[in-house]
């Protein structure tokens, strides 16, 4: 009986020394930040609130804090824009600011390279480090294509929102659309330029040249089965002026392409592809020409069965 | 000389070394007998404008011209460059884009081969020209003109190593012949075959750097080459030949200074900031053939060699520039069981990935190494055992500047000192893990010098 009072004493005790411990702390620590308040725009918060917050420093800026610090300090969303947002999380942001959104296309990161196995065999083995970095260094590719993609996994290891797996099969880095969010780390890792960051288009739609060589058709053809050649016949073909032709190398500018798909049709080595276009029968777009047809929807196709 | 004579020759010299890290690899050094043999001239040379570090070369003939051997083909684009020449006499039959044994594509003069003309004004004799008749401005602009890049390997231009500052000194030349590198025999060859010219190659560089000594430094598994080349230097007061204890990496820069003179190189600054010019044996012949003989490098001496190469094709080959890496290979023969071909030595040579390349300037060595020296090991967890840390003659923390590097943590990369790496791979060597240590250090290092680089430039702006 005797102990049992005791032992409630004891404790009695030690929590009542323990709270004034505590009581004296706080009422320190709260004179402290009273004293060394730091004024801060309580929009910074409220604008962090919208953000994605995996800090991938995409808009350049270091972390997503410090990209809503600027917008607060510049007041403006110009050249400080998280490139990731969804649009409906940069009007909030905009409401805060007090200005207007402006308008933002989605982007999403497409891999400029189709040098599969099956297309481009390995004439070399690469042992070393296993990162694009050192073996773009180092030689220029198991393939012999000098822009090509390397396959090491640079990009997918700068991906923050784990958009990016390297295909087993292909050994083809592979985007996945759903989890991208267009903020281009993986571009600023790749070494080669391989991948570009393009606006995602309407219901995901788009058209792009997937090779990145810059070397004569020739010699490119000995590398890859599907590399662009640089034959032009895709510029020809499209009637909108979108297509130039630079180092051996078409490129679509997406500003003007209307993703007739003429160019894919047209391509003699399946080098444009076109993405989450509907199957050819019930075809909106300006039918090509009708002996194309086939080709035009096996190249979709095709790009799915690497997405998988 | 018998083996009682070479030992009297050498014992009086010592031995000595370096004293921070080193590793020991197997010496391998199965051509050292082998007499230099002249290469069969290509029927078709293709000449890199990039045979040197610095700027490509501008090529300065076109399709069509026809060239003697010797004529100048390449001239020096910028401070850091080179003359290239040509190797073969015959017509130019392009200017193109050709890949090196990287598979990138580098500018390139393609000529096709007609008899074998040299340029009047080069003497081919094989006579040996004592007297030297240049002053030293006229020999640093000789080196220049006629394209001498340091031979080692890394093919630096030797003439801007001789341009000093008013306010430095070059107390020491020092001459790398240690070839620490396994399987390489060219510099012992060398020593062995071309002695006088090479002491007359060293008589002109101390001429040229204003030094009053110049020490040869050779390893001690070369005794024979050491006897000789220290019976050559006997009417040069100024020339010492010094023994070497085996150690990699002997011939590096900085640990050959440290090991000859003592004197420790700061870090981030060249040797003559402690008053040392450092030449290969070979470039010294270089030396000797521009200045005495007007001679351009269009020649390289190179080692073929490997474990599964029988032993007698094993051989030192003498071969023009642009000469097809595939027609040497035929000439040995590739072995069945090739794992990785290497230009340059097992330690810090490049694997060739494209056989489909010339020879250039500085090629000192073709190995081929079967498949298990070739694979790399299964890389495992670093155990901080601390063998690279002991091995690294920089005084480095490498299984740290490793990690550093894979987090891309740049500021700790210089920090630590990655700049100072001089890349030798001691540490990727010497670790039980087979962590690609080296690999990752390199990465970080050309990343960290870029970085620095671009904080220099906005310093200035």
């Amino acid at each position: 009986m005797m102990i049992t009072f005791l032992s409630v004493v004891v404790i009695w005790k030690a929590i009542g020394v323990i709270a004034a411990i505590g009581i004296l702390a706080a009422v320190v620590l709260y004179f402290i930040s009273k004293k060394f308040h730091v004024e801060e725009d309580p929009r910074i918060d409220m604008i962090v609130e919208f953000l994605p917050g995996a800090n991938c420093g995409g808009c350049g800026f270091a972390g997503c804090r410090n990209l809503a610090e600027t917008m607060v300090a510049r007041c403006t969303m110009d050249g400080c824009k998280c490139p990731g947002n969804s649009a409906e999380n940069n009007a909030k942001i905009a409401a805060i600011l007090g200005i207007e959104a402006g308008e933002t296309t989605p982007k999403v990161a497409v891999v400029r390279c189709q040098g599969t196995c099956e297309n481009a065999p390995a004439k070399v083995q690469y042992d070393s480090a296993f990162t694009c970095a050192f073996a773009n260094n180092l030689f220029a590719g198991e393939n012999g294509c000098p822009n090509g993609c390397l396959g090491c996994g640079d990009c997918v290891k700068a991906c923050n929102f784990g958009a990016i797996h390297i295909d087993e099969v292909t050994k083809l880095p592979v985007v996945d659309e759903e989890k991208c969010v267009g903020c281009g780390v993986c571009a600023k890792n790749c070494p080669r330029n391989v991948i570009e960051v393009r606006p995602k288009g309407p219901k995901g739609r788009r058209v792009y040249v997937a090779c990145n060589n810059k070397e004569k058709g020739a010699v490119a053809m000995k590398n890859c089965k599907a590399a662009c050649i640089g034959c032009g016949k895709c510029t020809k073909a499209c009637p909108f002026e979108a297509i130039t032709l630079e180092n051996n190398l078409a490129y679509i500018d997406p500003a003007k392409c209307k993703m007739c798909r003429k160019c894919v049709a047209e391509c003699p080595k399946h080098a444009i592809v076109a993405v989450n276009f509907p199957a050819p029968v019930a075809k909106p777009a300006p039918a090509p020409a009708p002996e194309a047809k086939p080709e035009a929807a096996a190249e979709p196709e095709a790009v799915k069965a690497e997405a998988n | 000389m018998d083996k009682a004579e070479i030992k009297n020759t050498i014992r009086p010299l010592g031995k000595k070394t370096f004293h921070m890290g080193g590793v020991h690899p197997e010496a391998n050094k199965i051509a050292h007998e082998q007499t230099v043999e002249e290469f069969p001239l290509p029927d078709q040379a293709v000449v890199y404008m990039t045979q040197h570090l610095g700027a490509p070369a501008n090529p300065v003939v076109q399709k069509g011209d026809k060239v003697k051997v010797g004529q100048l083909i390449g001239e020096a684009n910028g401070f850091v460059s080179a003359n290239v020449h040509a190797p073969i006499s015959g017509t130019v039959s392009k200017v193109d884009m050709v890949a090196d044994i990287s598979g990138y594509k580098k500018p390139a003069v393609v000529i096709d081969r007609e008899g074998d003309e040299w340029m009047e004004d080069i003497d081919t004799t094989p006579d040996i020209v004592r007297e030297i008749k240049l002053s030293k401005e006229e020999i640093i602009a000789r080196m220049k003109d006629r394209g001498i890049v340091g031979l080692g390997g890394a093919c630096f231009p030797t003439h801007i190593k001789y341009m000093l500052k008013p306010e430095q000194k070059c107390e020491y030349l020092i001459i790398n012949a240690a070839e620490c590198e396994p399987y390489i025999s060219t510099d012992n060859r060398m020593a062995i075959e071309h002695a006088e010219e090479c002491i007359v190659g060293v008589e002109i560089a101390l001429i040229a750097s204003g030094a009053d000594r110049a020490v040869i430094g050779i390893e001690d598994n070369k005794p024979y080459a050491t006897a000789v080349l220290a019976n050559a230097a006997k009417g040069h007061p100024k020339i010492t030949v010094q023994p070497l204890r085996i150690k990699y990496p002997q011939g590096a820069e900085k640990q050959l200074i440290k090991a000859i003179t003592g004197r420790s190189v700061p870090n981030g600054a060249l040797p003559i900031s402690v008053g040392c010019i450092v030449n290969n044996l070979t470039t010294t012949y270089a030396i000797y053939q521009a200045v005495q003989k007007n001679m351009p490098i269009v020649q390289t001496f190179t080692t073929v060699s490997g474990k599964s190469v029988p032993a007698d094709k094993c051989r030192n080959f003498h071969l023009r520039l642009g000469t097809p890496i595939k027609a040497v290979m035929d000439a040995v023969g590739i072995p069945e069981d090739t794992g990785k071909i290497i230009s340059g030595g097992p330690m810090m040579g490049k694997a060739i990935a494209n056989l489909d390349a010339y020879a250039a300037k500085g090629m000192s060595s073709f190995l081929f190494l079967n498949e298990k020296e070739a694979a790399r090991g299964e890389v495992s967890n670093c155990l901080r055992c601390g063998k690279c840390v002991e091995a690294c003659p920089m005084g480095l923390e490498p299984y740290r500047l490793q990690a550093f590097s894979e987090l891309n943590r740049l500021e700790d990369c210089e920090k630590y000192g990655i700049m100072n790496c001089i890349e030798c791979g001691s540490c990727q060597f010497t670790c039980p893990s087979n962590r690609p240590i080296l690999d990752f250090v390199r990465v970080g290092k050309a990343k960290t010098g870029a970085a620095i680089r671009a904080r220099a430039a906005a310093a200035q702006k």
